[in-house]
């Protein structure tokens, strides 16, 4: 194996890592507010969808995004609403979203079946990117700039900044949060929005860079595993960077395997995954104390304020 | 001004029975927007001068009129399609009755649909082995073994999740994706049928290795077992201490624990329920409408089944009603392919829609809409 063609491979992982790493970040901002949104892989739909739609109608890359992320906030604020005024139960609210955002997605998108996408061009940074190894990290696509630069924004902004914690309390105990005199609903609901909005943006990325084109139900799980890679990074932003590139990793090597050939069948390559999120989500949760120290203990739990 | 959801004294028994009726309409009302905002974006797109907006708008509502008659009225209307809905509101419901007994113990499988693609399997292990074997037993063996397999794939996300804490939701949908790829690669691979001119089936079934049909129609028993399950899992539920117990830990976990009951058990026993009727679903397909094991054997009536689980108040006698209407979604999703020339998408945007709507309107049960004219709460002054 030469050099260039690990080269390449890291690229491509760092590529399949990408829309994980958008759609993992925004659910960990959710989920720290103490709201489960499963609605992940629906909001993903519609963002790789409209964002799809605008950049094919508008010939803009740019706007491509901004649809995207209006359309993940649209879903996510649907979900906001069922969830947080009307206080149904979040599993199941989150599971209406992602079946709602798939066939919805379908519906908008049988325009578009078909249609080549354009791609975007990489950011080379002179110097840097003609560095041996390390130069490909200096070689990669805006948008993955993006998604490294919001999850060490969102780590900072959580431990260092007086909303990060007004965030955690919410996700701790509303009920404390809410006799200090922040609004709870308030707080959850910017929460679910900057989710929405991250999971539109890792649906963008996949139809507009990863295979710039639309095909029904495109996702294929990946707003799953970002949430497996929430509970995988244990609530914590820089681990789940080190879980994005992991489960790129693995499904960027499966599709190498099925490519060479190895004589295993190719159905079982593509499970590898999956199958992958379960071991690992079973090691983690093995270790109790680590997850209980960082999980939000009021996740899930609906809120309503006494009057 | 602005509109408040006050608890009520007590629980509205109008409300429970009136919620889902709303939902419904409420879906209605959505179907009707995306449907005119469909046909006017299409409109446009197409041909700049037919009528303009206000004549793209009346088309759409015309279509809408169109697509209620397609959708729900003509399937009712034949009797081909009629047993059609039976047939589909047969695996959809057996599956619901099990995810309710699921969700009111605050249990969440929703890998029914992975449950159902190994009870297909399991059960068509004995006709693809023993193509000859004929008789009064070969049917209910392949039954049983379709409901054990259903039952040792939903073991997994239990066992992991009593073993370990699992999040049994993100393991029981992982294994969807896993039994679907298991599924694909047997029909396509060493189950083909050997006869088949290389489609990826499995040999056809045939004889007694078919579920026999009822009353010279194409509907099936497995209608039967939808009745029986229906009938013990409300028996279960209301009559039986381990329904209870179920009800108990759904709804109040703390007060279970120092009653005794025992969590893991019931997860184990929801989970296995569950997994048993989805399995008995799965087998009662290819042993029934498709007749041959195929790389799918499901068009999502796994995830259709949460919905109707819900819409049907987790209630096994609410999941048949609910079952039916579900059922006719996708009889009606083809209808409106057929004569609309929308997408097949159709249907999964209508049971999105209706279970968002369903979990909405049932706060309605404990909570009521007030209109408040305070201009600022004490709480609000706090915090800005």
């Amino acid at each position: 194996m030469t050099a260039l063609m690990l080269e390449g491979i890291l690229l491509t992982i760092i590529t399949a890592a990408t829309p994980l790493l958008f759609a993992a970040i925004g659910e960990l901002v959710t989920e720290r507010s103490g709201v489960l949104n499963l609605g992940v892989e629906g909001m993903m739909a519609m963002g790789a969808v409209i964002g799809f739609a605008v950049a094919h109608t508008t010939g803009s890359f740019g706007l491509g995004i901004l649809g995207a992320i209006v359309a993940g906030m649209t879903m996510a604020a649907l979900f906001g609403v069922v969830t947080l005024i009307f206080v149904a139960n979040q599993v199941a609210s989150g599971l209406a979203l992602t079946l709602f955002g798939l066939g919805l997605s379908g519906l908008i998108g049988d325009a578009f079946v078909g249609v080549p996408g354009a791609g975007l061009a990489r950011i080379s940074i002179p110097v840097l990117s003609d560095l041996p190894v390390v130069g490909l990290l200096f070689r990669l696509d805006p948008l993955t700039y993006l998604a490294i630069a919001i999850t060490i924004a969102v780590s900072w902004f959580m431990f260092r900044m007086r909303g990060g914690l007004v965030l955690r309390a919410v996700g701790d105990s509303h009920s404390s949060a809410h006799a200090l005199g922040y609004n709870v609903i308030r707080v959850r609901f910017m929460a679910v929005l900057f989710g929405g909005a991250c999971s539109g943006l890792a649906g963008a990325y996949l139809s507009l860079v990863y295979t710039p084109q639309w095909t029904q139900a495109m996702t294929a799980g990946r707003g799953w595993i970002a949430l497996a890679l929430v509970v995988f990074a244990t609530w914590l932003p820089r681990r789940v960077l080190v879980g994005a590139l992991l489960f790129g990793g693995v499904s960027i090597l499966q599709l190498h395997a099925q490519a060479l050939g190895v004589g295993v069948p190719s159905q079982f390559l593509s499970a590898l995954p999956y199958l992958t999120t379960i071991v690992v989500l079973v090691i983690i949760s093995r270790n109790r104390a680590l997850v209980r120290a960082n999980t939000p203990a009021a996740l899930g739990q609906s809120f309503v304020p006494d009057r | 001004m602005r509109i408040e959801l006050v608890r009520r004294g007590e629980r509205s028994a109008a409300m429970a029975y009136l919620s889902p009726l709303l939902a419904l309409l409420l879906t209605l009302i959505g179907g009707a927007l995306i449907v005119v905002v469909w046909r006017v974006v299409a409109a446009d797109l197409s041909s700049p001068d037919s009528g303009g907006l206000a004549g793209a708008l009346g088309k759409g509502c015309s279509d809408y009129g169109k697509f209620l008659y397609v959708f729900f009225i003509e399937p009712l209307t034949a009797m081909w399609s009629l047993e059609d809905l039976v047939a589909k509101a047969t695996p959809i419901i057996l599956v619901a009755i099990g995810l309710s007994l699921c969700y009111l113990s605050n249990t969440w499988n929703i890998g029914a649909e992975g449950q159902i693609a190994v009870g297909a399997i399991a059960g068509s292990f004995l006709p693809i082995f023993f193509p000859e074997a004929q008789g009064p037993f070969i049917l209910p063996a392949m039954l049983i073994l379709g409901m054990l397999g259903g039952m040792a794939y939903a073991a997994i996300p239990a066992l992991l999740k009593i073993r370990f804490g699992t999040n049994e939701i993100l393991t029981s949908l992982m294994l969807v994706y896993v039994a679907q790829l298991f599924l694909d690669w047997l029909a396509r691979g060493p189950w083909r049928n050997p006869a088949g001119h290389n489609f990826p089936d499995s040999r056809p079934f045939d004889g007694d290795q078919l579920l026999p049909t009822l009353f010279g129609t194409n509907i099936r028993i497995s209608i039967l077992f939808v009745l029986v399950a229906a009938f013990a899992a409300w028996f279960l539920m209301r009559w039986t201490r381990t329904g209870f117990q179920i009800r108990v830990l759904g709804q109040a976990p703390r007060a279970g624990a120092f009653a005794g009951f025992s969590q893991n058990k019931m997860v184990l026993l929801t989970f296995l329920i569950s997994g048993a009727l989805a399995g008995l679903a799965g087998i009662s397909e290819v042993a029934g409408p498709i007749g041959q094991l195929r790389t799918t054997v499901s068009p999502g009536y796994g995830f259709t089944a949460i919905i109707v689980a819900f819409l049907g108040r987790l209630n096994p006698i609410g999941a048949i009603f609910a079952g039916f209407l579900l059922a006719l979604s996708y009889l009606g999703g083809e209808g409106a392919q057929i004569a609309l020339g929308m997408s097949d998408q159709t249907t999964r945007v209508f049971q999105g829609m209706l279970l968002f709507f369903v979990l909405a309107c049932d706060s309605f049960i404990f909570y009521r809409l007030q209109i408040v004219r305070r201009p600022v709460t004490q709480t609000q002054a706090v915090a800005s």
